[in-house]
């Protein structure tokens, strides 16, 4: 699945989108637990949200290799 | 010419007030509110040399119309219109306008400061701050 990365998150990955392979992914949740896991730079931003086809979830919202998944560190526009 | 209440739009060009104010105008209307952000030279004492926002555009556009749309059930608004830039945006450039008509002042004027405390709160919009001697991501780290 692929999962587009912006603001932090962008420098983060040095790319604006990166691609996670594991098929155990069945929620937010669950992406959440692996990118935190195998990016420990994240665990420095304040906080972030998951967007799933443009739209803000929780974490208990499945998501599928066919939705549009976004990263979303704290917004700071205005 | 299409009636629209609502436009918004993510832009990498300046903004324009004129634009944003003529497509709020609307005959029964009589209070009309612009607010226009724009990028200060300064900030916590450091010298600011220019700002960066990265957007999520169709995302941000969404929520920036979802805010419009609260603005219009909430407040007796006619027309909004808000526009934010895009990429990069020098001292005293307009990052933000947000337009605002309705019959009366009040409504304009709550609509207003409304629409610019929602888009802070929850339209993907990130803004790096660069400084004489380096840059930062606002808000993102503790």
């Amino acid at each position: 699945m692929v999962i587009k990365c912006f603001g932090i998150a962008r420098d983060i990955f040095d790319s604006d989108e990166i691609v996670v392979n594991q098929t155990n992914i069945n929620t937010v949740a669950d992406l959440r637990a692996l990118l935190n896991e195998t990016n420990s730079q994240l665990s420095t931003v304040k906080s972030y949200l998951i967007a799933i086809n443009q739209e803000y979830v929780d974490e208990n919202q499945q998501i599928s290799s066919d939705d549009e998944i976004a990263i979303i560190p704290p917004v700071s526009g205005g | 010419m299409i009636d629209q209440k609502i436009v918004v739009k993510i832009l990498e060009s300046p903004l324009s007030i004129d634009e944003a104010y003529k497509s709020i105008l609307h005959e029964s209307c009589g209070g009309n509110c612009l607010f226009i952000g724009t990028v200060r030279n300064r900030n916590k004492g450091e010298v600011v040399t220019h700002l960066d926002f990265d957007t999520y555009d169709i995302m941000a556009e969404k929520e920036m119309a979802k805010i419009a749309q609260q603005c219009i059930k909430k407040f007796e608004v006619e027309k909004i219109t808000i526009y934010h830039r895009k990429g990069y945006v020098g001292i005293q450039d307009i990052a933000v306008i947000i337009a605002v008509s309705s019959r009366h002042r009040d409504a304009s004027f709550l609509a207003c400061r409304y629409a610019i405390d929602s888009l802070k709160e929850t339209v993907p919009i990130w803004k790096k701050e660069h400084l004489e001697d380096g840059s930062y991501w606002v808000g993102a780290r503790p």
